[in-house]
């Protein structure tokens, strides 16, 4: 691992990830919407003043300045809560950036509910949907921090824009630490004969709970973690919904457009049992006061997962 | 400014217009107003102040020219086929398909620097251009060229805080001030106030031009880099349509299709200005 991780904050990974990054490469440059201490960038301030670029309260300008840095040779990292970096600035991100396929990397920090407090203006349930409809895009939605620091160090070498979504809060680890990763990689964390579980962030290890659960009760779910949302590994995809009696997606994001689309699109030439869309539906966010009962108010749940699997299998 | 090079330059100019006019041709459309109004100032940077290198044109000394305003890229164009960028029989190729010259500017076009088109986008781009080259000590300079109607994109006046909140100096704004944008006059359609004045309360030091006057614009470009610590403006009072009489000061031909009669016109226009100088 690039760093020795003593966190299990998504935020404090990508923000310790973006100094050894500052080390490993003068070109890396970081620009940020005054989040700085949310999205946790300042580390890259303490560490590189001269690199870090406080663009003030207006995305759309960081976004295309950005773009400049990149055309210029530089490898930039901007930074804001998901829904601004996304959606704010989705035309900046379309034409200045994703047109000409530049290297510029977008932090969404606090993406999905994970800013359980602020509510729906500041909560991105579409976020990942916007982005995908864009060519040259690379969305990565890291499980934890292990995968986070994994995506990062990843990440210096894809050829176009990338698009990582950061979980506000502190979440369980679920990754293997010693095994290989790249960008793409949909890991089977659990085997599973009955039915295909694919999730996405905090929800992998939804569904993995849900998983244990259901074990018990003699349902096997292979849990795939889907982290590498675009470019979506299609034949991975495929290979592992062979046999299976259904097929749930998870996701903290609306249903439209996101992950479950992925998957659905991805076997749209194959003969395929049901699939099961668990997120968002098609509704903003609100404001809670812990994450967890947030999470539930939106059946974003193990117990919705695992009522999914067991309708599936026709119990 | 040497008289010789005035004329030079303004040969240039028309020639840059003619180009233009070529690529516009007959019976499709094309953004005659807004790149007419740019030969002059095309004419100076392209052909008087800028380091450029046509054989390598990633070349990272290399001074940047962007058109904030990229609907007026055939001026662009017109440019970087006389320098030898591209194959002069690109320009017949303009928007299609088989060609390499889109219709707004794109890095497949040797001598594009940015994508550009979607409005209110350049100045941002241009400011982390001039900053990566302020972290490599590179002298290049960026030089990026707005419309006035564009001014209404609120990006811009974010990169313009930016510019001076960075003291961007390796950056000049060129403000195409030719009062009309796409369906009218600027103070009939959406109007935009003191533009210099706005510039100058952003923290710019603010050059106003008659923007085809060639000693002007070299006067200008050269007073620019002189000024350290805040980043130059030069608002250039232009016409739109200029060189073409039908097209002068008028919307019409913002983006408009030429008939047989109106191309031959302006080709006419065109030779008689040039018999003039
Ligand atoms: C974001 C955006 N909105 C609308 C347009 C369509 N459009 C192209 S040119 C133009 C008018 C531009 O006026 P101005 O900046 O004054 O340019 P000029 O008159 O010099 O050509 C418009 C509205 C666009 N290209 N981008």
């Amino acid at each position: 691992m690039m760093i020795k991780l003593e966190t299990k904050s998504l935020r404090e990974a990508y923000g310790l990830c973006l100094v050894e990054l500052g080390k490993r490469s003068k070109d890396v440059v970081v620009l940020e919407a005054d989040l700085g201490k949310s999205t946790r960038t300042v580390l890259f301030k303490e560490a590189f003043p001269d690199r870090f670029f406080e663009m003030g309260i207006a995305e759309q300008n960081m976004a295309s300045t950005a773009a400049g840095f990149a055309l210029a040779g530089k490898i930039p990292f901007y930074n804001s809560f998901a829904v601004f970096a996304s959606g704010r600035a989705f035309d900046q991100i379309r034409n200045s950036i994703c047109i000409p396929k530049l290297k510029v990397r977008i932090c969404g920090s606090s993406c999905g509910l994970s800013d359980f407090g602020d509510g729906k203006t500041h909560q991105s349930v579409e976020d990942v949907a916007i982005l995908r409809a864009i060519p040259n895009m690379t969305i990565l939605s890291p499980a934890d921090a292990v995968e986070t620091v994994m995506m990062m160090e990843a990440m210096l070498a894809v050829d176009g824009p990338v698009y990582i979504r950061i979980n506000r809060n502190d979440l369980p680890i679920v990754t293997p630490e010693n095994e290989p990763y790249r960008i793409g990689k949909i890991w089977e964390l659990r085997k599973g004969k009955d039915v295909a579980v694919f999730a996405t962030g905090y929800m992998v290890k939804k569904a993995l709970e849900a998983a244990e659960v259901l074990s018990h009760e003699g349902i096997e779910v292979r849990v795939l973690n889907v982290s590498t949302i675009k470019p979506l590994d299609v034949k991975a995809v495929i290979s592992h919904t062979k046999g299976v009696k259904g097929i749930v997606t998870v996701e903290e994001h609306s249903i439209i457009g996101g992950l479950g689309s992925a998957i659905a699109e991805a076997l749209r030439k194959e003969a395929h049992p049901p699939i099961e869309f668990i997120g968002i539906q098609d509704k903003f966010g609100t404001s809670a006061k812990a994450y967890e009962e947030l999470l539930e108010a939106y059946g974003l749940t193990s117990k919705a997962i695992a009522d999914s699997v067991r309708s599936l299998v026709g119990r | 400014m040497e008289a010789e090079k005035v004329v030079e330059l303004k040969r240039v100019a028309l020639k840059l217009r003619s180009n233009v006019l070529e690529m516009v041709g007959v019976g499709k459309a094309g953004h005659l107003g807004g790149s007419s109004s740019l030969a002059e100032i095309t004419a100076v940077l392209y052909f008087h102040k800028m380091r450029l290198n046509p054989k390598d044109p990633k070349d990272p000394k290399r001074d940047r020219f962007l058109l904030s305003k990229g609907h007026a890229v055939l001026i662009q164009y017109a440019a970087l086929v006389e320098l030898g960028y591209f194959p002069r029989e690109e320009l017949k190729k303009v928007k299609t398909l088989e060609g390499i010259l889109q219709g707004h500017p794109d890095l497949k076009t040797p001598g594009i620097e940015a994508v550009t088109g979607s409005l209110g986008q350049g100045l941002s781009i241009a400011n982390g251009m001039a900053l990566a080259l302020r972290l490599e000590k590179n002298p290049a300079r960026v030089y990026v060229i707005m419309g006035d109607g564009e001014l209404s994109e609120g990006q811009l006046w974010e990169a313009a805080m930016a510019s001076a909140n960075f003291k961007v100096d390796n950056l000049v704004g060129i403000v195409d001030y030719n009062k009309i944008q796409a369906t009218g006059p600027i103070k009939e359609v959406f109007d935009t106030g003191d533009i210099p004045s706005k510039w100058k309360s952003f923290g710019w030091h603010v050059i106003e031009i008659d923007g085809h006057d060639i000693p002007q614009i070299a006067k200008a470009l050269d007073e620019a880099e002189t000024v350290k610590g805040k980043p130059t403006v030069i608002i250039a009072h232009t016409v739109k349509g200029k060189g073409f009489s039908f097209a002068e000061n008028s919307a019409a031909y913002h983006n408009a299709a030429l008939t047989e009669e109106l191309y031959k016109q302006a080709q006419e226009e065109l030779r008689k200005q040039g018999e003039l100088l």
